[in-house]
């Protein structure tokens, strides 16, 4: 029967594609629980609002330098049937799995259901920042569904939580078994204080609490002028950083457990600061030689548009996703850090993957970005450019916007901009980015992503 | 003499839940665009604020954690002056979360009931599901459009005057095909998108209202709004689609799946 379930899907399959997945749970339900349940080392879950992809696979990488066999839903596809699917490619046509252990990205919603099914080991979770409220609803439930996976883990599963966000922190209360906090002491900038940052708010007073510094968006180290409770102390901490522009990494001093150890991670930005030490509090929980993780995250390159560096057309092209405003205010920093930013594609979808309400542009400060950049050239693009267009327009920028609403005019009006040798960036939510990677596939630049 | 308008931006860091600080950056640029000089502030919780000084006062939307914090910062004087200011007719726009503050009471989901300050003739009630997507609607003056997302279901009371009706959409409801509300110089709504850039001729309405009141004339130019129209068909054009692939219901049609 399985055998059949997986010729069957085999068939139908394609990386990246909930397909297969759906139809193996429909015909077999606990297909997924069979199949990971053969992984000796069980399994790994990333999940949160920003840094799941990248976070999961700097620890595949890790997990692989330590000599282990890897099944990974690189693709990003997170929902349970987009795992199990992963599962379905990994297994021979027998149904058995050679991967000794699994390390999956979840949607914040199925955390709770995939939990149930696969032997986890252990769950990092990122953060939680507003993200496609139009999927979600209201963050507070995001959190609570979150929440109900972890209760759900068996007592000696790690827990690795991100202490500097204090929803990701609160998680703790309900937890019994084992939990690592992980966050950022250097770098946290006390100035920082962004027009439309998120407030979070102490559980038990109501109140909201106070930023002693923060690292990125909400992140940072925060206590309840109420009752005091605040961040926890980190079982593993950055202690200092070292960074460079947007086409150069960062060199992190790591607290931890073992001693302090220098890292050197190959993508800029803060967020991928905490990505890293993310996938480092796993790698410790689980064990692995501490070789395994400088090697693992020194060879780490750029998952699918996230800072990932394309030659096209003698361009650089830096591809670099935007998704919500945490994460675009992200950018915009690492933009600016580069200072002579003078080429920028916007690419604004609002399929459902991208969520359908693009209000949240209005979050992203673009005033910080059109002040402090070059911008000489601006492309918008996608099946919201006229509202991108409108939301540069406000923030100052009317002159030098060209608006394409297709994805391939506008990969090629924009690269126009550079001379040859120069850089183009292109900023993209996930749908544009598919089409605009098919765009420059068509160009004959780069392969498909699951080939690549 | 050059015009200056004062625009108060209330409980913004509270009060934000998509993006509705955008409805304080169109007012700011617009003014300016128009020659006018716009003076933004902004206040929080326990602030003593003189409301009838300013010109145009904005909320936007939040959680209930958040609306809970605001409810208890209206009751008593501070809701008493601000329903005051409006009567005196200030222009106050207020989105979603603090729209349904505006009414007479908010009871959530949850049973909790939140206070209103009673500027509108309505009561918001939490529903079973959200609704969500784009929604056009026609009011008077021309087409707003925008996003819903909510969760509360909003009733006008006999005193009540809608702010339009729902061509494609939810509104107060997605019973009655209404959507908002206004009184005097206040506008309550659940759109985002946000609203005023949006739907610049709305933004323009507001700037004149609240000059017509300081200045008693509201002259204004024609801006190249030429942009922000072909972002405001699209929003309608996908209010359309939203509406007929069913994840939006017609108005009266509420039953049946929530959107999500």
């Amino acid at each position: 029967m399985s055998k059949l379930l997986i010729k069957l899907c085999r068939a139908l399959g394609y990386a990246g594609s909930n397909l297969p997945g759906r139809v193996a749970l429909f015909l077999y339900p606990r297909i997924l629980a069979r199949l990971s349940g053969q992984c000796r080392s069980g399994a790994v879950l990333v999940t949160g609002t920003n840094g799941k992809t990248t976070t999961a696979l700097m620890l595949t990488g890790i997990l692989n330098r330590a000599g282990l066999t890897v099944v990974h839903n690189r693709s990003g596809a997170n929902l349970i049937s987009g795992i199990t699917a992963t599962y379905l490619q990994a297994c021979d046509w027998r149904g058995r799995m050679k991967a000794a252990i699994g390390v999956a990205e979840v949607d914040e919603a199925s955390v709770a259901r995939v939990v149930r099914e696969m032997p986890v080991r252990a769950i990092v979770v990122t953060n939680f920042f507003r993200d496609q409220l139009d999927r979600f609803g209201e963050l507070d439930h995001t959190v609570t569904l979150v929440g109900r996976g972890l209760e759900l883990l068996g007592d000696k599963a790690w827990a690795l939580l991100n202490a500097d966000d204090p929803l990701v922190a609160g998680l703790a209360g309900a937890r019994r078994g084992p939990i690592t906090f992980y966050g950022v002491e250097a770098d946290a900038d006390p100035g920082e204080h962004h027009p439309a940052r998120e407030i979070r708010y102490c559980s038990r007073c109501e109140l909201p609490f106070r930023y002693l510094a923060v690292t990125y968006g909400h992140l940072g180290h925060y206590r309840c002028p109420g009752c005091g409770d605040g961040r926890p102390v980190p079982d593993i901490a950055v202690t200092g950083i070292w960074q460079g522009g947007a086409g150069a990494g960062s060199l992190l001093a790591v607290r931890t457990g073992r001693g302090p150890v220098e890292l050197a991670v190959p993508l800029p930005g803060m967020y991928n600061v905490y990505n890293a030490l993310a996938a480092v509090a796993c790698s410790d929980a689980l064990d692995l030689p501490w070789q395994a993780v400088e090697e693992g995250l020194a060879a780490f390159t750029a998952s699918f548009g996230r800072m990932e560096r394309l030659a096209v057309d003698g361009r650089e092209v830096l591809l670099i996703l935007v998704k919500n405003p945490a994460g675009f205010n992200e950018v915009i920093r690492i933009l600016l850090r580069d200072g002579d930013c003078a080429d920028v594609l916007i690419a604004i979808n609002n399929k459902y993957a991208d969520g359908t309400d693009v209000s949240w542009l209005w979050d992203v400060d673009f005033e910080r970005l059109v002040a402090g950049a070059r911008l000489d050239r601006v492309t918008v693009a996608g099946t919201r450019a006229e509202a991108m267009a409108v939301r540069l327009k406000y923030a100052g920028l009317d002159r030098g916007v060209t608006m394409c609403s297709d994805l391939g005019d506008a990969l090629r009006v924009a690269l126009q901009g550079p001379g040859p040798g120069g850089r183009l960036y292109v900023l993209p939510t996930y749908t544009a980015m598919l089409g605009l990677r098919d765009a420059i596939r068509r160009l004959g630049y780069a392969r498909r992503y699951w080939e690549a | 003499m050059r015009r200056s308008l004062r625009i108060l931006h209330l409980y913004p860091e509270l009060m934000n839940l998509y993006g509705d600080r955008g409805n304080v950056l169109a007012l700011r640029a617009r003014c300016r665009w128009h020659g006018i000089d716009p003076r933004v502030e902004t206040a929080s919780l326990g602030a003593r604020i003189d409301y009838g000084a300013y010109d145009v006062i904005v909320i936007g939307g939040g959680q209930d954690r958040e609306q809970r914090l605001v409810s208890r910062d209206l009751a008593g004087d501070r809701g008493h002056a601000l329903a005051a200011a409006v009567e005196d007719g200030v222009c106050l726009l207020a989105v979603c979360g603090a729209y349904q503050l505006l009414g007479k009471y908010y009871v959530t989901a949850g049973g909790e009931t939140f206070p209103g300050v009673g500027v509108f003739d309505l009561v918001t009630e939490g529903g079973d599901g959200r609704l969500v997507g784009h929604i056009a609607v026609a009011a008077e003056g021309g087409t707003l459009a925008g996003f819903e997302n909510h969760g509360g279901r909003t009733t006008l009371g006999p005193v009540a005057r809608p702010l339009g009706k729902v061509l494609w959409g939810y509104g107060n409801n997605g019973r009655d095909g209404t959507e908002g509300a206004f009184y005097r110089n206040a506008f309550g709504t659940y759109l985002h998108g946000p609203l005023l850039p949006g739907n610049p001729w709305f933004a323009d309405r507001l700037i004149a209202l609240a000059l017509e009141r300081r200045y008693g004339e509201a002259e204004l130019e024609v801006l190249d709004d030429q942009m922000d129209l072909m972002a405001h068909r699209e929003v309608i054009r996908q209010s359309r689609l939203d509406a007929r692939r069913g994840s939006v219901r017609q108005p009266g049609k509420e039953t049946g799946a929530s959107p999500r």
